[in-house]
């Protein structure tokens, strides 16, 4: 399917500018220009069509949704669902929690919406099918809304209201199934596209200089790293490796953008897929950032078990992928 | 009438950038109107809106969750009828 990318890549380096196939440098530039046209034309479609999604299905939708229905258990499942197609702003996540719990929505199903949307979104699924192909992205998809339905199940059960802090259990007391008067936007497709079109190219513009970078310092490391150079430090036999990549990773932030070009060249050159995944996750789904931001609602406490759990689960799944792949 | 511009956010770059909008669209179309940032999360909450940056006219939640463009702040400013976005609070005005 992208058998022409690679054709004017060889075209651009080879013919153009005249460089031996043998040169890393030539190696590194044609990497570049091969893998950020592909990741781009990916990511312009799955940002397009998450767009549209999106667009007839707004966060409010999802509360009113989550709040209204009841889902016998599988809340968890569509909570951690509506966190794939809802992207948010990390900024948003403490008016998110609040109005979650407000809407009478539980905690833990809160916490699947809120674990899943930044692992997985928009942005990672078209860098994800980019750089290790479709396979591979349906088991990180699938993965990643288990992830946040299992830690969502297993942080409701561990009764943690109390540790919230005192203006939010006023705010729980309070809750409600109230219904938001919906005022249903009868717009059309036409009128929508516009809104749409505009978010896909600043979310594009956005993640942009990330993925440039991300694939440059791949393309360069492409060329000049070895094949298999990290096996010696990590290979799948390594039992420690998961974990230690996955703590490493709580604290960085960066978004899926940013982190997943590297991720891809550290498989290339020898780290098992699961145990990069781990990382990867690490980095994009829990941050020191976030953690501040949460301070709002949640006590130190509570924010040390949300990581906790998540953590945990970050590792068991790393392990998993080591498995199966 | 003085218009009552309202830019909710804690301070990322979007909203950053939706208040930068706004304050230039006024600037430039000599509106007649008050800009305030509202970053406190306790008073943002109170506005029912899950997602910043949100534009607040006149006590009406008009967008949220993205950054509008210029002409799209200048027609929600000129119409006398501020359209919500899609939902308008019920009764929790906390």
């Amino acid at each position: 399917m992208f058998d022409w990318i690679q054709q004017i890549a060889d075209w651009l380096v080879y013919d153009v500018l005249g460089m031996q196939p043998e040169n890393h440098l030539a190696e590194a530039l044609n990497f570049f220009i091969y893998d950020s046209t592909k990741i781009l034309i990916l990511l312009f479609v799955v940002i397009f069509f998450m767009g549209i999604v999106n667009s007839y299905f707004p966060i409010d939708k999802v509360k009113n949704f989550l709040s209204r229905k009841k889902l016998y258990g599988l809340e968890y499942l569509m909570a951690s669902l509506f966190g794939v197609v809802t992207p948010f702003c990390s900024c948003s996540s403490v008016p998110l929690f609040i109005g979650f719990v407000r809407g009478g929505i539980p905690l833990g199903v809160t916490f699947a919406f809120l674990i899943t949307s930044p692992l997985v979104n928009e942005v990672a699924i078209g860098l994800f099918v980019g750089l290790f192909g479709v396979k591979t992205t349906i088991i990180y998809v699938v993965s990643g809304i288990l992830l946040g339905t299992i830690s969502g199940v297993i942080l409701q059960k561990l009764k943690l209201e109390n540790y919230l802090t005192p203006w939010v259990k006023d705010v729980l007391a309070s809750a409600q199934r109230e219904q938001d008067i919906f005022l249903q936007e009868k717009q059309t497709f036409k009128q929508r596209l516009p809104i749409i079109w505009d978010e896909v190219l600043k979310i594009l513009k956005g993640v942009l200089p990330y993925v440039l970078i991300g694939i440059a310092i791949g393309g360069f490391m492409h060329g000049y790293i070895p094949e298999g150079f990290f096996e010696k430090y990590m290979d799948k036999d390594n039992l420690f490796a998961v974990p230690i990549a996955t703590i490493v990773a709580v604290p960085m932030y960066s978004n899926a953008a940013g982190i997943l070009p590297v991720v891809q060249v550290l498989v290339t050159k020898g780290i098992p897929l699961g145990t990069a995944i781990a990382f990867m996750m690490g980095v994009v789904g829990l941050s020191l950032p976030e953690a501040m931001l949460l301070k709002k609602v949640m006590t130190l406490k509570l924010i040390g078990i949300f990581f906790g759990v998540v953590t945990i689960c970050i590792i068991i799944s790393g392990y998993l992928f080591n498995m199966i792949l | 009438m003085t218009t009552k511009i309202q830019v909710l956010g804690t301070g990322c770059s979007k909203c950053k950038t939706m208040t930068s909008i706004v304050e230039s669209v006024v600037k430039e179309n000599n509106l007649n109107a008050t800009i305030e940032k509202v970053e406190d999360i306790m008073d943002i909450i109170t506005f029912n809106v899950m997602t910043t940056p949100a534009l607040v006219i006149d006590g009406i939640v008009t967008i949220k969750g993205r950054v509008p463009s210029k002409k799209e702040v200048l027609d929600l400013l000129n119409s006398n009828a501020h359209k919500p976005e899609s939902n308008s609070s019920g009764n929790c005005r906390s």
